[in-house]
């Protein structure tokens, strides 16, 4: 792993917080260390390991979730932030035996290989889905002042924080269109 | 990562009088950088205000045109503002052309204007930096330097700034609202980031403990006119090798007004000063475009690795003029 010291401990309280927040509309207390991020928290206070840990630093989007409706990388949140916010989760997505049109478009149109970077493909196509509903405009957009058309190029461009490593992406847009479509 | 408390500040003159006592305490927004930079060990506070909750997330127009931008409105929500779209389509497209979805649904307004240099050297706590440790040396100097600087760096430092945003706002005139201990101010964006000089760990001119409040765009009916070129390794998701924000005024064929600055190619955002003066007051032609561009880049010094971005900016300067003078003016 790159990066900084990883040892440090403490055992100061003033480095701890008591934290509240729903996940997936269950409400969760916690009290954690300041510098758990939110994806260490799902995965390692609360058992919810579908957001997954590829990079760490807010680059390959597989721990994507949903914060208050918004998709976020969850590596680069500190959860002592989220007192009274909202989070869901991959598993959040459908209930636990049913798939949401968008996981069903993914199985129909096999768009994964290895699965790693699924969830975090699936929580951003989800918030991507309703910037568009929005009428948020993205870098390829023509015309800033219209709601833009949902092409391929547009889904690629807003999909560009999630990486595959297996190259999965063809079927990826395709999955996606195909839920916009049906919307 | 170092341990640190953690404190949600009741208001701005708390979080200011907070940040100006604590001499190791950090602002913290949407994070996407600091964050990052906490955990290679880059930065490491001991205290973190947090100001997201403070009520800075509005945009409001103003009474005599303009528009005020609270610091910690997301650049996802003021890309899609409709008064931006339309009337300030270089900030739109500069916010649109950064980061990802997810990061620009975290990143704010006033943190994308303080976030530091993505100089590799900096982020690599085993490599020689005076910007993370004054006095170090500079690795960037005679390295890998083909992504830093090309105009105005010192033997001490060759970052450059990264900030897409902050190009655009130097274009537009953009004023920033700062909070600092002993009161708020005013300070024109082009006059909030400092050159490297001798002193490449201080990045801006704010007090310590400063806190951007807002920024305000001026009433420029011009701006409807205006275009955002980003140059990046790939398409999407990546920092710029080159970037020119342009604002151009025509009278038939005679530029009345243009605004230019640059992104990628110093240690702040690059307002073009001396390339709007050769244009203004001539017959707008591509040729006069790269003239301009010339002007500016006269007094370019180049780095072993990086003297492609001379061509390069002058190219996308061409083409970003060029593109607005043939456009149709927008309704």
């Amino acid at each position: 792993m790159r990066g900084g010291p990883e040892s440090e401990t403490t055992t100061d309280e003033r480095h701890s917080s008591q934290v509240a927040f729903d996940v997936n509309d269950a409400r969760r207390e916690l009290t954690l260390d300041n510098r758990t991020t939110l994806l260490d928290a799902l995965r390692e206070r609360l058992g919810l390991t579908g957001a997954k840990k590829g990079c760490d630093h807010g680059q390959c989007g597989s721990c994507t979730v949903l914060l208050d409706g918004s998709r976020v990388k969850s590596c680069l949140v500190f959860a002592v932030t989220l007192d009274g916010r909202s989070v869901v989760t991959v598993e959040g997505l459908a209930g636990p035996d049913e798939l949401s049109p968008l996981q069903a478009a993914f199985v129909a149109h096999d768009a994964f290989q290895c699965g790693y970077c699924t969830p975090g493909q699936l929580c951003s196509a989800r918030g991507m889905l309703d910037e568009v509903t929005r009428g948020w405009p993205s870098a390829v957009t023509d015309d800033l002042t219209t709601p833009a058309e949902l092409t391929d190029a547009e889904i690629r461009e807003r999909m560009a924080g999630n990486l595959c490593r297996c190259a999965a992406y063809p079927h990826i847009v395709a999955a996606i269109r195909e839920t916009a479509t049906a919307r | 990562m170092r341990p640190f408390r953690y404190h949600r500040p009741a208001g701005v003159a708390e979080a200011v009088a907070v940040l100006a006592a604590e001499p190791q305490a950090a602002y913290l927004a949407g994070g996407t950088n600091l964050v990052d930079l906490m955990k290679l060990g880059v930065q490491r506070p001991d205290l973190l205000v947090d100001v997201t909750r403070l009520p800075l997330d509005a945009v409001e127009e103003l009474p005599g045109g303009g528009l005020r931008i609270g610091a910690t409105v997301r650049n996802s929500d003021l890309a899609a503002h409709p008064v931006v779209r339309r009337d300030y389509p270089v900030l739109a497209r500069a916010l649109l052309a950064a980061a990802s979805g997810q990061l620009r649904n975290l990143a704010t307004t006033g943190g994308n204007l303080l976030q530091r240099t993505r100089c590799v050297y900096f982020q690599d706590t085993g490599k020689a930096c005076n910007k993370r440790e004054p006095g170090s040396g500079c690795a960037a100097r005679h390295g890998q330097n083909r992504d830093l600087a090309v105009l105005d760096w010192s033997d001490l430092c060759v970052a450059t700034h990264p900030s897409d945003l902050a190009v655009a706002l130097a274009a537009l005139d953009a004023v920033v609202e700062v909070h600092e201990p002993d009161g708020p101010r005013d300070v024109p964006l082009a006059a909030l980031h400092r050159s490297p000089g001798e002193h490449p760990e201080r990045e801006t001119t704010l007090a310590r403990g400063a806190l951007i409040t807002a920024v305000r765009l001026p009433h420029l009916p011009a701006a409807r006119r205006s275009a955002y070129l980003k140059v990046r390794d790939r398409a999407s998701f990546a920092f710029a090798v080159g970037s020119v924000a342009a604002v151009l005024d025509l009278d038939g064929d005679v530029v009345r007004d243009v605004r230019l600055a640059y992104g990628a190619v110093a240690h702040r955002p690059w307002r073009a000063y001396r390339a709007e003066e050769e244009l203004r007051g001539r017959p707008f032609s591509p040729q006069l475009a790269a003239r301009a561009a010339d002007a500016e880049l006269a007094e370019a010094r180049p780095l072993r690795h990086n003297g492609f971005k001379l061509p390069l900016t002058r190219a996308i300067t061409v083409r970003a003029l060029t593109e607005l003078a043939e456009g149709t003016p927008a309704p």
